[in-house]
């Protein structure tokens, strides 16, 4: 990279509430509890979203009602961001890359149609969804859906029109928005951009493919450490999240006169078969290759570990490997004890909270954030301190 | 920022970079196309699909992949594939994947690039997104157990142990495996940005290529979403054209009676390296992507800003990073939808841009349909083969002008013409634009 990126807004929400406070109160407390709903998707558990007063970043009413609580918690969040970075001004040159799952889905509808057609023979159920689909389905819906309108929505919310890209494939698309909005920006194409993601954790209808997965913590909620410890699967407590990153060049940051908050000093990312040697554990150490260089004594790793063991073994042996052959490895905080695991909000939201900790009287200089991806995907950032990190 | 077979970022500084043929005039590397692959509603391969294009024949035809009762819209241009059973046919996850598989083989072997199954290069895959489907639902609420069936508890309950219903339904599962197919490095990046998704894999590639982060990128557009509750959902943004009885009439891009488009399925792939790289190699160079441009509209969930502004902003900023001027733009492939609005707005672009005598500009979706997250990319093939054979493909189903179009949008017939460098346009809901500007190989 040629040009210094500077993280100089947050967006954060998360089950734990919005903003910077209940997350550096959270980051603070070795044994801060996460805010839970062990109830409501019962086995899992989830972290619920909190209350927010929708009307402070959506204020019409009629954008509120084209979107579901995905495309709201999202475009709530990239708003906090420009708040935050006292960016509302410069939202029309503004970079945009999201990181997006699908939108909720009717569950009323879906569960009716099923419960109807499935008994029947497979033909007279197939024509009688499109009967049930073309009147139970409403329109707005679709737009709701779509994963590209998280992007759309933040456009015409908060008139962000610089470009915008949506990238897919959960944990893994987050690191890479985070990436290349970064890359784009060190490259000069672009002096400042909008990055992140958002997850729902309350959803049936993504619960349903990662049950399948073999992938959910069931139960009465436990941290990380004890699930991957455990000799099981381990298994996600999945988070609720929405993560925005206002990212912008020093000397635009400089210029205008805005208060970076930490330097995203490296973004890498990879995917790995997971398969013979082509290892996660493998994968992260070559991307380590090019910030081990840079880390100093004590460096704080904050871990995106997802809760599931198989990740989370190869995540504790490139840890290990860190801390042989670099220096002294500092405090490791796992994001999913205070947040839950957030797909593809978890990269963006972890990269928040480091730039939050640093901030913090006596945290280390440089914070090392994690993410191995459940199924697929590796990624790592250096995010350090201004006044004192490395150059 | 990088992955992992980057060059060291730390420290790299911004070295004075060599002029000369292989590089543009802002100093980046020129990119070229070494490999391209297609499926069409026209045809399988690249061949087949451009020899029906330029006959101006229609790929829309009557669904018969699934019972169309109740259906607004009973039509596409759907890609019908050997894997598809008579009452089973493929999800539209699997039948993406499938049309990928079968573009970027054709592309990757067309480039000569590479060994089986080691791309030097990252993969950039525009895709919608995929789901858990109503074949999936029925499965699972079938094997649930009393009235509690089609609860999404009980659905889940069914479902364990279904690891493939998870890796079939994730969103980078698609790219996943196609990386391992085809061997790409670093991690796979899956994009959507609606109708304009292919558009924006190219120029992910592009710019890799760009910044020095790859020597090669091989790009790929896919969509295989004709099933019904897709087309209902579009039915319901009464988006769709209901030209049920004429089929191949339905799609009918800037003529006075358009009333929708027409959802069709398909894939392009295309392999992208620098000038250089290809030449060193000894690779014959298709074509070149000279610029990207895009601009995202505040306007509207479905609809352009009437102003044309993000339109008109992503056409001026394509061919300002191919470092032109309008008026060297010697064609035009149109986003072209078939919708009132898209054509009407298309039409404001093309005025603002290229002013009283703009360029020709012709619809490929009058013939294949809309192919959504493929668009961008299969319509940047045909680009690339409207250069190479100096022949423009034709608006089809042109029978009654719009007096509110005045261009030339080549009706019915394709003509023999000079091109050297040609727009394309992908504009998309919820605001998304992107333009590419494609042109021939410069003399070497």
């Amino acid at each position: 990279m040629t040009e210094p990126v500077w993280i100089t807004g947050i967006g954060l929400v998360s089950s734990l509430g919005e903003g910077a406070a209940p997350h550096l109160a959270a980051l603070a407390d070795p044994a801060a509890k996460p805010v839970l709903d062990e109830t409501g998707f019962a086995p899992f558990p989830v972290h619920p979203l909190p209350p927010l007063d929708l009307d402070r970043q959506i204020p019409k009413k009629g954008d509120q009602r084209q979107m579901e609580p995905w495309q709201r918690l999202g475009t709530y969040a990239a708003g906090l961001a420009l708040d935050s970075g006292a960016a509302r001004g410069l939202v029309g040159d503004m970079h945009l890359v999201v990181a997006a799952g699908g939108g909720e889905r009717d569950i009323a509808l879906d569960e009716a149609v099923a419960a109807e057609l499935a008994p029947l023979p497979p033909a007279e159920a197939a024509r009688l969804l499109n009967e049930r689909l073309a009147n139970g389905l409403r329109p707005t819906l679709f737009l709701a859906q779509l994963s590209n309108l998280l992007a759309g929505n933040i456009s015409i919310v908060h008139g962000v029109t610089g470009s915008s890209r949506t990238f897919m494939g959960e944990e893994q698309a987050a690191a890479d928005a985070v990436r290349i909005a970064a890359a784009r920006l060190a490259e000069g194409r672009g002096e400042i951009a909008l990055a992140g993601g958002a997850y729902i954790a309350g959803r049936w209808d993504m619960l349903l493919p990662y049950a399948a997965g073999g992938s959910l913590w069931r139960g009465a909620w436990a941290p990380v450490a004890q699930r991957l410890a455990g000799g099981t699967d381990g298994g996600m407590v999945m988070g609720t999240a929405g993560a925005f990153l206002l990212l912008e060049t020093e000397s635009h940051a400089r210029a205008r006169g805005a208060a970076g908050l930490a330097r995203l000093t490296m973004v890498a990312t990879g995917a790995a078969r997971r398969r013979g040697k082509d290892t996660a554990r493998a994968s992260t150490l070559a991307l380590a290759e090019q910030i081990r260089p840079l880390l100093r004594d004590g460096y704080a790793v904050l871990s995106g570990a997802t809760g599931a063991a198989a990740p989370g073994t190869e995540e504790a042996g490139f840890l290990a490997d860190l801390r042989e052959s670099g220096p002294a490895q500092g405090p490791l905080r796992y994001s999913a004890d205070l947040i839950g695991h957030t797909v593809e909000a978890a990269f963006p939201a972890n990269l928040a909270l480091a730039a939050l900790a640093l901030g913090q009287d006596g945290a280390p200089a440089q914070v090392l954030v994690t993410g191995f991806g459940l199924w697929r995907g590796e990624a790592l950032a250096l995010v350090e301190r201004i006044d004192g990190g490395a150059t | 920022m990088s992955q992992a077979q980057d060059r060291p970022a730390s420290g790299a500084t911004n070295v004075p970079r060599a002029s000369g043929a292989t590089r543009d005039h802002l100093g980046r590397p020129l990119v070229a196309v070494t490999g391209i692959g297609l499926m069409t509603p026209l045809g399988f391969g690249v061949a087949e699909s451009w020899a029906g294009l330029l006959a101006g024949r229609s790929g829309i035809r009557s669904i018969t992949r699934f019972p169309t009762d109740h259906l607004k819209t009973s039509i596409a241009g759907a890609v019908d594939l050997p894997e598809d059973r008579e009452g089973a046919p493929l999800t539209a996850a699997a039948r993406v994947e499938r049309l990928a598989v079968l573009a970027a083989e054709e592309a990757v072997a067309d480039a000569g690039i590479g060994g089986p199954g080691d791309f030097p290069g990252p993969l950039f895959l525009g895709m919608p997104p995929v789901e858990v489907e109503w074949p999936h639902r029925f499965d699972l609420a079938r094997h649930g157990q009393g009235p509690e069936a089609g609860r999404y508890p009980a659905m889940i309950a069914a479902a364990e142990g279904r690891r493939d219903l998870f890796e079939t339904c994730l969103f980078g599962g698609v790219g996943e495996r196609l990386a391992d197919r085809f061997g790409t490095r670093g991690a796979p990046i899956s994009l959507t940005t609606a109708c304009a998704t292919g558009a924006s894999a190219i120029q992910l590639g592009v710019e890799a290529i760009q910044r020095g982060e790859a020597a090669a990128a091989l790009c790929i557009g896919a969509e295989g979403s004709v099933q019904p509750e897709s087309l209902i959902r579009f039915s319901l943004l009464s988006a769709l054209s209901t030209r049920n009885d004429d089929p191949a009439r339905a799609s009918r891009p800037f003529e006075k009676t358009r009333e929708g488009f027409v959802m069709a399925e398909g894939a392009a792939a295309l392999v992208l390296e620098s000038l250089e790289g290809a030449r060193a190699r000894g690779a014959r160079v298709l074509g070149l992507v000279l610029g990207c441009g895009e601009r995202a509209d505040k306007f509207h969930r479905t609809r352009s800003n009437p102003d044309g502004g993000a339109i008109i902003g992503a056409m001026r900023a394509a061919i300002a990073d191919a470092g032109l001027e309008p008026a060297q733009i010697d064609y035009v492939n149109a986003h072209g939808t078939g919708t009132p609005e898209n054509d009407k707005m298309e039409t404001l672009g093309m005025r603002a841009v290229f002013g009283d005598a703009p360029p020709p500009i012709s619809s490929n979706k009058s013939m294949i349909g809309h192919t959504l997250s493929a668009a961008g990319a299969i319509e940047a093939v045909f680009s690339l083969l409207t250069i190479r054979d100096g022949r423009l493909p034709p608006t089809i189903n042109h029978e009654t002008p719009d007096p509110a179009i005045p261009l030339d949008v080549v009706p019915n017939v394709a003509r023999d013409a000079k091109v050297a460098r040609v727009l394309s346009n992908s504009f998309g809901f919820g605001g998304q634009n992107v333009c590419l500007v494609l042109g021939a190989e410069p003399a070497g």
